[in-house]
């Protein structure tokens, strides 16, 4: 009985990494067979990868919803409920960071940044020197997700409004671009929506709504929601800061 | 082959590190600061042992799948030969439609079939008390996202600042905050992130920088980047702006 659910559930995220993929897979093969017309390059290779995707995406989807989900969301509510805000603070904090250190978009465009930052000759062109910056690059936005993550935990423990935060937080975008190398500033932004995808949404959405569930007069339908928003937000002043120290 | 095993132990390798500090923390918390013994260990560590696995796999298919397919498309569509431009028509963003279309169709495919985005549509729909309906709301942030990568491309392809148009963006979402109902706008804010999806991201973003190199006069560094935030940024203007047409809708029939 247990093997057989087991396998259900295999079978189901298998499924969902698939249809994760279907969508590009089918526009891409329209445009080549009937824009493009050519044959494409390294189709092996590429159908190789494809496969690792899939199976790679299945099993980490799977094993967060086996270990860490759980665990994850439970210790979030039971932090809200000890009510030491001290712990809850450092707690917040920790889960930003570590989530996003191991958020493989991240990890992809890190890499990818620094290729082409070294390419246009704005880092040492050697190994190490982009490998220091790639994994700076990826410290530096762990570190702002942490913070906004706080700051979120905060808003919703005194209920200021969100608002005026997201407002306060797009001038400082702004003021921050002014004085921002200019080969920074397209990276800054994209890592707004880089770093929120596979881990860190669940988990800071769990301990969101955990926390407005214990918090009396919270709705978890209206508080839990808006730590996501910090979240995209902060990277960007940040990494226009790492930006600055870099060039 | 054997390139390839000596590949994935390396990444093996560094993915064990990256998901050290998230071990690290439940560990310490559960133990140190919770004082109770872990639940569920044996889950716990096959889970693990998956999650490590999982992200090794996934990030050796995308270096050797993702980021190819979004460069050779960039560098297949902006060809001189396929446009068939020369000279000063290389530098005319008309030129270039099909880039256009091409990230517009991704845009929308992958959003619609984005199960985050369900999951938001879904409790947008508790939220505003039934009143929005998931799958319009779903549409409405698709063809959102497909206008923002085409604009993001020809943003790319004509070289303007990516900070004016973003600015642009923020006014308009301050604007609609404003008028939007108070019960939407935190949903509608997370909702930027939850269009990024680990697929999605590194095929737009080798896109853009696929195309950056492609095109006469521009540069990687400076022009490559910009495209998962546009597609960040237009969501939460669908959101609000959806919200926003059905109160109008409802107060106007009301009248």
């Amino acid at each position: 009985m247990r093997y057989k659910y087991y396998f259900l559930s295999i079978i189901k995220k298998l499924w969902a990494a698939v249809t994760d993929l279907i969508p590009i897979i089918v526009v891409v093969v329209f445009f080549q067979t009937v824009v493009i017309r050519q044959p494409f390059p390294q189709i092996g290779e590429v159908i190789f990868g494809i496969l690792f995707v899939i199976v790679g995406l299945m099993l980490f989807i799977e094993g967060l919803e086996m270990g860490l989900f759980p665990i994850g969301e439970s210790m979030a509510y039971a932090l809200a409920k000890k009510g030491s805000l001290f712990w809850l603070m450092v707690f917040s904090f920790l889960l930003g960071f570590s989530t996003t250190i191991a958020e493989p978009a991240l990890i992809a465009v890190a890499k990818e940044a620094s290729v082409i930052s070294s390419g246009a000759g704005l880092i040492e062109n050697n190994q190490k020197t982009m490998d220091i910056y790639a994994m700076g690059l990826r410290l530096t936005v762990a570190f702002s997700v942490g913070l906004a993550i706080v700051i979120g935990v905060l808003r919703i423990l005194k209920g200021w409004p969100l608002h005026y935060l997201i407002i306060g937080g797009y001038v400082l975008v702004m003021l921050m671009t002014i004085i921002a190398p200019e080969a920074i500033i397209g990276l800054a932004y994209d890592a707004g929506g880089v770093t929120t995808s596979t881990i860190t949404v669940p988990l800071v959405t769990a301990l969101g709504v955990g926390l407005a569930t214990v918090i009396k007069g919270r709705s978890p339908l209206l508080d839990g929601f808006g730590l996501i928003a910090f979240a995209s937000l902060l990277p960007m002043i940040f990494v226009m800061a790492y930006g600055l120290f870099w060039f | 082959m054997i390139e390839y095993i000596t590949d994935f132990a390396l990444v093996l390798f560094y993915t064990m590190r990256d998901v050290l500090p998230i071990l690290v923390l439940i560990v310490f918390f559960q133990l140190v600061v919770l004082k109770q013994p872990i639940p569920h260990l044996k889950r716990m560590v096959i889970g693990g042992v998956y999650v490590v696995f999982g992200l090794a796999l996934f990030l050796m298919g995308l270096e050797k799948a993702l980021f190819p397919v979004g460069k050779i498309m960039a560098s297949q569509l902006s060809d001189p030969l396929f446009i068939g431009a020369s000279g000063a028509d290389l530098t005319n963003w008309r030129s270039y439609y099909w880039i256009y279309i091409f990230s517009a169709l991704i845009g929308f495919s992958t959003t619609i079939a984005e199960p985050s985005l369900i999951a938001v549509a879904i409790k947008a729909d508790e939220v505003s008390g039934g009143t929005i309906n998931p799958w319009r709301l779903r549409i409405t942030v698709a063809v959102g996202v497909a206008f923002a990568l085409a604009l993001g491309t020809f943003r790319i392809v004509t070289g303007t600042p990516l900070y004016i148009y973003i600015m642009v963006g923020y006014i308009v979402v301050i604007i609609q905050t404003f008028f939007a109902p108070k019960k939407l706008i935190a949903l509608a804010y997370d909702s930027g992130g939850v269009t990024t999806s680990t697929v999605t991201v590194p095929i737009v973003a080798a896109l853009g920088l696929g195309l950056s190199s492609a095109v006469p006069g521009r540069n990687p560094a400076i022009d490559g980047f910009g495209l998962i935030a546009f597609a960040s940024l237009f969501p939460i203007i669908s959101v609000l702006g959806y919200a926003q047409f059905i109160s109008m809708k409802r107060r106007f029939i009301k009248n």
